[in-house]
């Protein structure tokens, strides 16, 4: 499905905001039919670059192409080509669900018969068509980001701008929306997706870029991105208190080892072969400490975001978990 | 012709989310005639109606027009429902049109309430309808516009009601509407003649058979030049403001 050519190309993008530097010397490229992930805290840029991108903001400097039209000096050039679902459900809210669609797609020129047809499909799609005729302000968290994802689509963009789309809503709902996603790239639309949710980009996307503070710091596919962390083992036990001291006790005795407390009372031991467990569980137990649990750890993509960008990956859950809760729609 | 698609519909939009809302119908209605049974009881009757309408057709434009745009569209901007809006693919002029559109059309439908009630108390056939009607809309372009200005240069919509107060009170009192501008005092007068609605109801008075200030001509040059120049500058304000 995808193609080598860049649909969307991005040159030494900078925007600033006064003194602040949101977006720093930004280069990528994104090819046709990419799902791509743009990962980073809170503050990162991923939203600034977004808005410059689908001509919300203007560039104070560098170049954007979408589909070979130059947006830097005309933001609306390309717009035609955009699918945009916002981190906020941004539509009407005393339209009910069906009206939202309809005028979604008539802001792109869909005829009337043509936009209510798109709107039934989609509505039965998300499985929002017993909602169609109620009001958006009365829809839960998760029917809204639905619909919101709905009304990015309903005219069939070749890029969809997905701005945290799984964002503080129930596990059902997040799953049905990867499922959407994934469906919409298979169907051949290039996706540019923004989360915090470090393993739903690892899910999803099969590029990856990593921006700290408007700059970006890593840009690849995600096998590279994992390479590092191929062949190695990685076990936690949940040991309770004490699990700094038994780390230095563990990488005196066990050579080929490394060991790090993390947090609330664990320990991970990492080899480059199996950690055997039995001996391992032995030697913590005999200096007083009880393991609750031991389990396997797959090396994942927040380890390696962890490495890149030095950013705990627990500051990122923070992050997610306080946008959830302030997110009260 | 997919742009006149989303032109259409955001006008529709909006007609059917705010203006044909019952409060808002029932502010079209109640503030014009409020406003003409006031000046009717001041009058002492119907005998000088005709003198009175300009002033009455003026005000229920103004009000009616910068009222609904400047709240809606702080509304729409603060809930980020503005910002779909801002990603169709029309050119920023024609979608500011399309949302200015409504306004337009329900200021220009209020004044239509006191020219209704007139009609069953004195002789319309002396009023000029050719000058009257073009100038009931320029009015109400000019003054829909000064809504959208107002909306573009506030966050909230408290701020938008508090400045739109601030701005059409003193225009009651500087645009010749129930005080001819030539009874300011000289200071003010400069003040008037700065104000869209100084000129249109100029075009109103000499519509409705009472004496003009300046030539029609002027009048109508200068209503346009108004209309043009507020909406070059809501779409500067724009760009500037909200396409940052």
């Amino acid at each position: 499905m995808k193609s080598a050519v860049p649909i969307i190309e991005v040159c030494n993008l900078v925007k600033r905001f006064d003194e602040v530097t949101a977006v720093e010397s930004l280069t990528f490229d994104i090819l046709e039919g990419e799902l791509f992930g743009f990962l980073g805290p809170n503050g990162a840029g991923k939203t600034t670059t977004i808005n410059m991108l689908t001509g919300l903001a203007r560039p104070d400097s560098g170049t954007i192409r979408i589909a070979g039209i130059d947006c830097s000096s005309i933001p609306k050039a390309a717009q035609h080509l955009l699918g945009v679902v916002p981190d906020e459900s941004n539509l009407y809210p005393e339209l009910s669900g069906f009206d939202n669609l309809c005028f979604c797609g008539a802001l792109y020129g869909l005829r009337k018969g043509e936009r209510q047809a798109r709107a039934w499909k989609l509505l039965e799609r998300f499985g929002l068509s017993e909602a169609a005729d109620r009001k958006f302000a009365g829809y839960s968290r998760g029917m809204k980001r639905k619909l919101t994802i709905a009304a990015g689509i309903i005219h069939g963009p070749r890029i969809l701008f997905l701005d945290e789309p799984t964002t503080g809503i129930d596990v059902a709902s997040a799953r049905q929306i990867r499922q959407l996603i994934a469906d919409l790239n298979i169907g051949g639309t290039t996706v540019f997706l923004t989360t915090h949710y470090i393993e739903e980009a690892e899910r999803l996307c099969r590029r990856i870029a990593f921006i700290v503070s408007g700059r970006l710091v890593r840009i690849d596919t995600l096998d590279n991105l994992m390479r590092p962390t191929a062949g190695r083992h990685v076990v936690q036990f949940d040991v309770g208190e004490g699990a700094e001291a038994l780390c230095e006790a563990i990488a005196g005795v066990f050579d080929h080892v490394q060991c790090r407390a993390v947090a609330k009372g664990a320990l991970l031991v990492e080899a480059c072969e199996p950690v055997r467990i039995g001996p391992m569980v032995r030697f913590i137990e005999e200096r007083g400490a009880e393991v609750s649990e031991a389990r396997k750890l797959r090396p994942s993509l927040e380890e390696v975001f962890v490495g890149i960008t030095g950013i705990a990956a627990a500051a990122m859950q923070e992050e997610r978990e306080k946008r959830g809760k302030e997110g009260g729609e | 012709m997919s742009r006149w698609v989303a032109f259409w519909n955001i006008l529709l939009k909006d007609m059917r989310a705010y203006y044909l809302k019952p409060p808002n119908i029932s502010w079209g209605l109640i503030f014009p005639l409020a406003w003409t049974g006031m000046f009717f009881i001041k009058a002492g009757g119907v005998g000088d109606l005709l003198a009175l309408l300009p002033g009455v057709v003026a005000i229920a434009i103004l009000f009616g027009t910068t009222s609904m745009l400047a709240v809606t569209v702080t509304f729409e901007k603060r809930n980020r429902s503005f910002e779909r809006l801002l990603l169709a693919p029309m050119p920023l002029g024609l979608l500011m049109l399309a949302k200015t559109a409504g306004a337009i059309l329900f200021g220009s439908a209020n004044a239509l309430v006191p020219l209704a009630m007139a009609a069953f108390f004195t002789d319309l056939s002396r009023v000029v309808w050719v000058a009257v009607i073009p100038a009931l809309v320029l009015i109400a372009v000019s003054s829909t516009f000064l809504g959208l200005f107002i909306a573009v240069s506030v966050s909230e919509v408290f701020e938008a009601q508090t400045f739109s107060n601030f701005i059409r009170f003193p225009m009651i009192f500087l645009c010749g509407l129930f005080f001819p501008v030539e009874n300011l005092p000289a200071w003010l007068r400069p003040l008037s003649y700065a104000l869209p609605l100084t000129y249109g109801v100029d075009i109103l008075h000499r519509g409705f058979g009472t004496v003009g200030m300046l030539p029609a001509a002027m009048d109508f040059g200068m209503l346009l030049l108004f209309c043009a120049a507020l909406f070059l500058v809501c779409l500067h304000n724009i760009k500037r403001r909200w396409i940052v």
